[in-house]
């Protein structure tokens, strides 16, 4: 009875099966309002700009600069025990969204600071994580 | 119509606060229920409004039951964790203002104290929290102090809060936890334990982090010519207002993910009740993370934006000091029923009845609530 729980997976819906799907292949996916060109992350039905519904989806650049982050010491999930401590990073996307992902680059983080995303595929998913880039 | 002066708190009740409760979160509320309309001088055949607070426990069909309410006007459902109390009084409070009732019932209660009922895996069965669950859960930000440590994370960046500064709060708050006879948190803290507690998710420390408990609340909102001849004095809700932040459902995304649904709320609060922050004696704010109370500070306009930390330096928040804030301990040493307790707290503190951690004088109060990913609420009470 020890045997650790998998880690949880996301429960995609059709609305953000595409994004899912397009992590599976390692692609960053925003959805883009195609009546008014604005991004929106997370995914919704609406754009809360023009109200339309009619959306397509934009593959990101993968480039941001860390908005924030938080270390994990403690696990509320048993799946997550091994790999304390951890830590996940917020960054701002340069498409003008935020993305919430592992954080893969090392111990010191400042606010700013020039990331790059990549998926990291684990079984029937796939997690995004951002690696420290060259500014 | 403002709804200000239009309604009062006739009556307050409580459980005791424990850990491992045999009781469920219903009886728990039942409890706190009849205690808060004793406290009024009611029966409960006399109720003809009730929020029950969150859905974790009685429903309104459930108080008709029990309490055999002959003709209830009124019932609401507010979804927004723990700022659903003081947002409660505001639905309570247009309830009677506007005549539909005389008496409204809020209540809560709430067990926690089983294993497959904890906050990390509570909060993903809540449809408030659906981004969250989709998109930050399988990464690893599962419980509360991990979703929110990037807000206080980026405070601190920006503005340079401290660590002491939190532990400020936390000592404050325990401090009055020992004043008060119905507290979990029974032993004193240092500024120095709350620097060596374990860290949970960094920058949050075990005692930045409220309790988990067990128990209940409950607070009858009156007509004030209802509650004439209340055997208590009566507490008027002056001013109360609810906001909610930009993308109240993901934190990542908020615009300014510092910023909380209060700040929206706090102005028309202010602005109801006619009253100035050089008027508030006594502040109950909520605290489910030392930083959270830090925050709402800047965001009641205490002070300003990024000068939370010093704000609750030298022992401001304390009983002996300028603004004695969380008088009953809080979320983070006396009890988590959702802030209710905090409004119990506000209305003893008003009524003159609070006891060795009573505020002399205390006229005018306030008291927020905080729920989900930053919604917010903000009443100001003040004795009759």
């Amino acid at each position: 009875m020890d045997a650790t729980p998998p880690r949880p997976l996301p429960v995609p819906s059709a609305l953000t099966q595409p994004y899912w799907d397009g992590a599976a292949r390692g692609e960053l996916l925003i959805q883009r309002c195609t009546a008014c060109a604005s991004l929106r992350h997370y995914p919704r039905l609406l754009c809360s700009r023009c109200h339309a519904a009619s959306f397509d989806w934009q593959r990101a650049s993968g480039r941001g600069t860390v908005h924030s982050w938080m270390v994990a010491h403690h696990a509320f999930h048993p799946a997550f025990r091994e790999a304390l401590p951890y830590t996940l990073v917020t960054v701002d996307l340069a498409e003008g969204v935020r993305a919430l992902g592992l954080w893969r680059g090392g111990p010191v983080l400042r606010i700013g600071a020039p990331v790059r995303a990549a998926f990291e595929p684990r079984e029937g998913g796939a997690d995004l994580a951002f690696h420290a880039a060259d500014a | 119509m403002s709804l200000r002066d239009k309604a009062c708190i006739s009556g307050v009740g409580e459980t005791r606060y424990l850990r491992g409760s045999s009781q469920t979160a219903f009886e728990l509320q039942l409890e706190a229920s009849l205690k808060a309309l004793a406290d009024a001088g009611l029966s409960p055949h006399e109720l003809d409004g009730v929020i029950p607070i969150g859905i974790v426990s009685g429903t309104a069909d459930d108080f008709i039951d029990n309490f055999g309410i002959p003709d209830l006007r009124f019932s609401a459902l507010v979804p927004h964790g723990g700022a659903s109390p003081v947002m409660a009084l505001q639905a309570a409070a247009s309830a009677v203002a506007s005549g539909v009732c005389r008496h409204v019932l809020v209540t809560f209660g709430r067990n926690v104290s089983a294993g497959s009922n904890k906050a990390g895996v509570r909060i993903h069965a809540m449809p408030q929290f659906h981004d969250v669950t989709e998109f930050e859960y399988p990464l690893g930000s599962i419980a509360p102090a991990q979703i929110y440590a990037p807000m206080a994370r980026r405070h601190m960046e920006l503005y340079g809060t401290t660590v002491a500064q939190f532990g400020a709060v936390a000592v404050a708050c325990r401090e009055h936890a020992l004043l008060n006879g119905n507290a979990v948190m029974t032993r004193p803290i240092t500024l120095e334990d709350h620097r060596n507690s374990r860290l949970i998710a960094d920058p949050f420390r075990l005692l930045d982090c409220s309790l988990e408990s067990d128990g209940g609340a409950a607070v009858v909102v009156s007509a004030p010519e209802a509650a004439a001849d209340a055997p208590q004095r009566r507490v008027f809700i002056a001013g109360v207002a609810a906001g909610h932040p930009d993308s109240p459902g993901s934190i990542t995304q908020r615009p300014d993910m510092t910023s909380l649904g209060v700040a929206k709320a706090a102005p028309r609060a202010f602005a109801m009740a006619g009253v100035t922050h050089a008027d508030i004696d006594v502040c109950e704010i909520y605290d489910c993370f030392t930083y959270a109370v830090i925050r709402q500070l800047e965001d009641l306009g205490f002070c300003a934006k990024g000068e939370g930390g010093p704000f609750v330096e030298g022992g401001r928040l304390r009983l002996s000091g300028a603004l004695p804030t969380n008088t009953h301990g809080g979320l983070l040493s006396q009890a988590h029923v959702w802030g209710l307790n905090h409004v119990v707290e506000l209305v003893r503190q008003l009524r003159g009845m609070a006891g060795r951690a009573q505020v002399a004088g205390a006229e005018v109060g306030l008291v927020t609530g905080y729920g989900d990913l930053g919604d917010g609420a903000v009443a100001i009470l003040r004795r009759e």
